[in-house]
C-alpha cells in the first residue's frame, strides 16, 4: 500500500492505482469526459486535473493517468483546480453546446458566461459530429481495447484532427456493434430548454426548463436535473413545495447561488 | 576520397589516424575550402565548389579542394577559405563562381579587398590546444582582421561548434586529428561508467533541448533503472522556425554526436543508439549515415570497441515532419511506428521509454558537449557559465539583425551583448524592439530588458524559455500582435490535437488575437487571453501545450499598449496589420516614375507617367510592396 495525502486526509492506496481511482474510492468527486473504467487512461479531456505537490512548486496533472507515489500530496478541488475546470468547461460549452453532460457540468462548476464565438452556425443548430466532437477518444479506445476491432482511429493533426474510418470507408473490422455510440459522452443531447439559443444552458439554475411544461417530449430521460428534483414532476417524491408555473419561458436569470 | 579501412583498436592506431588527419587538415599544398552545409548550399556553394574544382584542375597545381561545415557566418554565405601552408587561413564571403576562380588563380597571393577575415591559428576547446597555421612565419595579412578580433567571434566560445567550419565533415580522420575519439578512448579504457556519470553530474550540464533538465541526473536515472536493453536517443527533430543549431552540428561535425552517444551508452549500460533527425534535413541525414558507416568500418561502433568489450550500435531514424515529435514521449512513439502523440509523464522515458525500456533522450547539442566534458573534466566545464547554467549555448541569430549567424556563447552573456556586439545591431539604423527566444514556445523579451543574462532561469523568469536556441530579433517595424498571431498559427497547426486544452485552446487564442489584429477586439478580450493562456499553460499534457501561450502572454505582458491601440484606437502602431492600415501616395513627393505601378500585384496604382500617382483603395491588397519600392518616400501608411 502507498500512503498519500488527499485533500488533507491521509489515505492509503493500492500500488499502481491512479489518483482518479483513489479519489473516487474516497468519494472525492472528479469530473471526467474521456475516462471509462476498463479502458486505458488517455488524459485528453483535462477535466480531471488535480493539484499535486506543495506551493510554490505544485502543479496540475491529469488524475486519470497519474499513478500514486508514496507521500504525494493531492488536492482535488483547490482554487487553482476549480479555476482550471471552470475555464475548461467554458471552452467545452463553446465547442459542444448541445451536450447535456457538458451543460450539467458547466452548471455544477459555476460557469456563468461563455465568451467564445459558437463554432458553426447558431447554438441551436443540430449536433454536428465533426465540428462538435470533443475528441475524447472513447469511441476509438473502446473499439480497439474492448471490441478488439480497431475499426476507427484519429486522422489528421491539430485543428484538422478527427475520428475517421480507414480511407473513409467502413472496413471489415467494423462489426457495427455500436460500442462507439455507447461510449460517446456528448451524443446525449441537452434539454432544449428556455435558453436553447444561447451557448450556455444553465437551465437547471433557471427554474424554468422546458421539460417543466412538457416533460414527456423532453430529453431528460437520464439523471433528473436539479430543477426537476426541486420543482419538476418528481417534486412529490422528494417532498418539496411546488413553485408557481410560469407560462412563458424565462430568459437566463443570474443565479442566486450554488445549487448542489 | 578518404579511406577508413584502418581499424582502430589501440591508442597507437588512434595516434596514427590522428597523423593522417593532420595531413588532411593542414596539407603541405594550398588548401581551398568551401562551406557546403545547407546554409552555404542555399546561397550557391555548389556552383562555387564546382568552379574552384575546375580552376584547380586547370592550374595543374596540387591544390587540395575540400568541403567543410558551417562556421556560422550565415550572412556572408557562401564562404570560401584559402589556406596556404605557413600563412594564415583567409576567408572570403558572398562568393560567386567568377570571383572564386579569380581567387584560385591568384594563389599564393591573397585578395584582401574581397576577404572578410583571417585565422592565424586553430583553437581547439577539446584539448585546449592551439595549432598555429603560420609557423614559422609571422601570421599576418595586411588590412585583414583575425577572426578573434571581429565582434562576431570575439565573445564566442566554441565548444559544441569546435569543429564546424574547420574539418571536412565527411572525414573521420580530420575529426580524430582534432582530438576526436580520444575522449571515447579515455572513457572506455580509463574510467568506469559510474565515474563518467559522476563527471557529467559535476559538470552541471543541463539538457540543451530547452527544458534544461540536468543531464547527469537523467543519466543516473537511466543507469539505475531496471530493464534491459536500454536505449540512447539523440533528438535532432529541430522544428522551431528560425532555428538551425542542430543542423549545423549534424552537418558540420557528425562524429562529435556519435562520440557523445557512444560514451553515453557506455556510461548508462546501453548498447543501441538511435539518432532521430527530421526528414527536412536530408544533408544531415546523409552525413550522419556516412559518419556511422565510417565509425563502423573503423571499429568505433559495433563489437568490442577499443578492445574494451563494450558493444554499441547506432542507427538513424527519420522523423515524418511533425513539430510535436521533438517532445520526448511523442518522439518515442514516432520511432515505434505509432502516431506521434505525447503520453503523460510519469512514467518518464528514463524508466519506461522506447519499447517500454529505460531510454535516455538528449538533444544533439547535449551529446556534442559530452566528449569535451569527458576529455577536460566536469570541473573545467563547470567553470564556464553562470551558477545554475553551465557551459555554452549555441544560438541561431536571425531576423532583423546585421549579422545573421550561428553563434556559441557562454551562459550568462546578456542579450544586449548578443544583439548589439555579436549581432552587430539592427540594419537600416532602426531600433530594436524585442527578441523572441525559444521559438514558438518562447516569449518576446523587450529591448529595455536586454541586460538580462541568457540562462535557463533568467529567461523563464522573464516569461520566455531558453528553448533549443532560436533567437529572432525584431525591429520597430514589427507588430507584436501580428507576431503573436503568427506563432499561434504555427502552434495551432502543429499541435498534435490529443489534449483538449492545447488543440482547442490554441485555436481559440488565435481566434481572439486575429479579432484584435483586425480591429474588432474588445477590451475584455485581453482578460480572456490571460485566462485562456493560463489554462493552456497549466492544463496541457505535454511541453508543447504548456509553453504554447508564451508568445501571447509575453507580448501581452510587455506590449500591452500595442494591444490596446489595436482595440481602442483601431490602429496598428507598427503599420503591419492589414485591416487597420491604408496606403496613400503623397502627390507632392511623387514624381510619377511608375516604379510602384510595376510592382503592384493588385493593379491598384493608377496615374500618368511623370504625374503624381494614386492608389485605388478597393483594389489595394496592402502588401506594402510599393512602400518598399518607392525611392522618394512618397508612399505613406496610416
Amino acid at each position: 500500500m502507498v500512503h498519500i495525502t488527499m485533500n488533507g486526509l491521509p489515505v492509503e492506496a493500492e500500488r499502481a492505482s491512479t489518483l482518479l481511482e483513489v479519489a473516487r474510492f474516497y468519494n472525492f468527486p472528479i469530473p471526467t469526459l474521456c475516462h471509462e473504467d476498463g479502458l486505458n487512461p488517455y488524459g485528453a479531456c483535462r477535466l480531471c486535473l488535480v493539484e499535486i505537490g506543495e506551493a510554490p512548486k505544485s502543479k496540475l496533472v491529469a488524475a486519470c493517468g497519474y499513478r500514486v507515489e508514496e507521500g504525494l500530496k493531492v488536492r482535488t478541488n483547490s482554487m487553482r483546480v476549480q479555476r482550471a475546470r471552470r475555464l475548461l468547461l467554458e471552452l467545452y460549452v463553446a465547442t459542444c453546446p448541445q451536450s447535456k453532460r457538458i451543460q450539467d457540468l458547466a452548471s455544477e462548476y459555476g460557469v456563468r458566461q461563455c465568451r467564445y464565438e459558437p463554432i458553426d452556425g447558431q447554438p441551436g443548430a443540430p449536433w454536428d459530429p465533426k465540428a462538435n466532437c470533443i475528441q475524447c477518444g472513447l469511441c476509438v479506445r473502446i473499439c480497439a481495447e474492448q471490441m478488439m476491432a480497431g475499426a476507427i482511429g484519429f486522422a489528421g493533426r491539430g485543428k484538422s484532427r478527427h475520428v475517421a474510418r480507414p480511407f473513409g470507408m467502413t472496413s471489415e473490422q467494423c462489426r457495427q456493434c455500436g460500442a462507439c455510440l455507447y461510449a460517446c459522452p456528448v451524443c446525449e443531447l441537452r434539454c432544449q430548454g428556455s435558453t436553447a439559443e444561447t451557448l450556455l444552458c444553465n437551465g437547471c439554475l433557471n427554474f424554468s426548463p422546458v421539460c417543466f411544461q412538457s416533460y414527456n417530449d423532453a430529453m431528460c430521460f437520464l439523471e433528473p436535473c436539479h430543477a426537476c428534483e426541486l420543482s419538476g414532476p418528481f417534486r412529490h417524491e422528494v417532498g418539496l413545495k411546488v413553485p408557481a408555473l410560469q407560462s412563458a419561458p424565462q430568459k437566463a436569470a443570474p443565479s442566486t447561488g450554488e445549487l448542489k | 576520397m578518404i579511406s577508413t579501412a584502418h581499424r582502430l583498436a589501440t591508442l597507437d592506431d588512434l595516434h596514427q589516424a590522428m597523423r593522417r588527419g593532420r595531413d588532411l587538415l593542414y596539407p603541405s599544398e594550398p588548401k581551398i575550402m568551401v562551406g557546403t552545409a545547407t546554409c552555404g548550399l542555399a546561397a550557391g556553394a555548389e556552383e562555387v565548389l564546382r568552379a574552384v574544382r575546375e580552376e584547380a584542375e586547370k592550374s595543374e597545381l596540387p591544390y587540395v579542394v575540400a568541403e567543410t561545415g558551417c562556421i556560422g557566418w550565415c550572412s556572408q554565405e557562401p564562404l570560401l577559405d584559402v589556406c596556404i601552408p605557413g600563412r594564415p587561413r583567409v576567408t572570403y564571403g558572398r562568393m560567386k563562381p567568377g570571383r572564386a576562380r579569380e581567387i584560385v588563380r591568384a594563389i599564393p597571393k591573397v585578395k584582401p579587398e574581397w576577404a572578410l577575415a583571417m585565422m592565424p591559428g586553430d583553437e581547439n576547446e577539446l584539448n585546449g590546444a592551439y595549432v598555429n597555421y603560420c609557423v614559422p612565419h609571422n601570421g599576418h595579412v595586411d588590412g585583414l582582421k583575425a577572426y578573434k578580433e571581429l565582434p562576431l567571434f570575439k565573445r564566442q566560445l566554441r565548444i559544441v561548434l569546435r569543429n564546424c567550419g574547420i574539418i571536412n565533415p565527411d572525414s573521420l580522420e580530420e575529426y580524430i586529428a582534432r582530438s576526436g575519439y580520444h575522449a571515447l578512448w579515455n572513457a572506455l579504457r580509463k574510467h568506469t561508467p559510474e565515474e563518467i556519470v559522476a563527471d557529467v553530474k559535476r559538470s552541471g550540464l543541463r539538457g540543451r533541448g530547452g527544458a534544461g533538465f540536468p543531464t547527469g541526473v537523467k543519466w543516473q536515472a537511466v543507469r539505475d533503472a531496471r530493464g534491459e536493453p536500454k536505449y540512447i536517443i539523440c533528438n535532432g527533430d529541430e522544428g522551431d522556425p528560425g532555428a538551425y543549431m542542430d543542423r549545423g552540428v549534424l552537418e558540420g561535425d557528425p562524429h562529435s554526436v556519435l562520440e557523445g552517444m557512444i560514451i553515453g551508452g557506455y556510461a548508462m549500460g546501453a548498447h543501441e543508439g538511435i539518432i532521430y533527425v527530421r526528414e527536412e534535413y536530408p544533408l544531415a541525414v546523409m552525413r550522419m549515415k556516412q559518419a556511422i558507416r565510417q565509425a563502423e568500418d573503423a571499429g568505433l561502433l559495433g563489437q568490442n570497441i577499443f578492445d574494451s568489450g563494450f558493444d554499441f550500435q547506432i542507427r538513424v531514424v527519420k522523423g515524418a515532419g511533425a513539430f510535436v515529435c521533438g517532445e520526448e514521449t511523442a518522439l518515442i512513439r514516432s520511432i515505434e511506428g505509432k502516431v506521434g502523440e505525447p503520453q503523460q509523464r510519469p512514467p518518464y522515458p528514463a524508466q519506461h521509454g522506447l519499447w517500454g525500456k529505460p531510454t535516455c533522450i538528449n538533444n544533439v547539442e547535449t551529446w556534442a558537449n559530452i566528449p569535451v566534458i569527458v576529455q577536460r573534466g566536469g570541473d573545467w566545464f563547470s567553470q564556464i557559465g553562470t551558477e545554475k547554467s553551465k557551459g555554452t549555448k549555441v544560438f541561431s541569430l536571425v531576423g532583423n539583425i546585421e549579422n545573421t549567424a550561428l553563434i556559441e556563447v557562454p551562459m550568462g552573456t546578456t542579450l544586449a551583448e548578443i544583439v548589439y556586439d555579436i549581432g552587430g545591431g539592427i540594419p537600416n539604423s532602426r531600433a530594436c524592439k524585442a527578441v523572441q527566444t525559444g521559438g514558438p514556445s518562447g516569449g518576446c523579451i523587450p529591448a529595455d530588458k536586454f541586460d538580462l543574462p541568457v540562462d535557463y532561469d533568467s529567461l523563464t523568469q522573464a516569461g520566455s524559455i531558453m528553448g533549443s536556441g532560436g533567437m529572432i530579433v525584431m525591429d520597430d517595424h514589427t507588430c507584436m500582435v501580428d507576431i503573436a498571431k503568427y506563432f499561434l498559427e504555427f502552434l495551432e497547426d502543429e499541435s498534435c490535437g490529443k489534449c483538449f486544452t492545447c488543440r482547442v485552446g490554441t485555436q481559440r487564442l488565435k481566434e481572439v488575437v486575429t479579432r484584435i489584429s483586425q480591429g474588432q477586439g474588445k477590451e475584455e478580450d485581453l482578460e480572456l487571453l490571460q485566462d485562456l493562456g493560463w489554462l493552456v499553460r497549466e492544463g496541457s499534457l505535454c511541453g508543447l501545450g504548456q509553453t504554447a501561450p508564451n508568445p501571447v502572454l509575453s507580448t501581452l505582458r510587455y506590449f500591452r499598449s500595442e494591444y490596446l491601440a489595436h482595440i481602442r484606437d483601431r490602429r496598428c502602431p507598427a503599420h503591419r496589420c492589414r485591416e487597420l492600415i491604408t496606403f496613400e501616395i503623397d502627390p507632392v513627393l511623387c514624381n510619377g516614375c511608375g516604379a510602384c505601378v510595376q510592382i503592384c500585384s493588385g493593379k491598384a496604382i493608377l496615374g500618368e507617367k511623370n504625374k503624381p500617382h494614386f492608389i485605388t483603395q478597393a483594389q489595394c491588397t496592402k502588401c506594402g510592396a510599393c512602400l518598399e519600392m518607392c525611392n522618394f518616400d512618397a508612399v505613406l501608411v496610416h
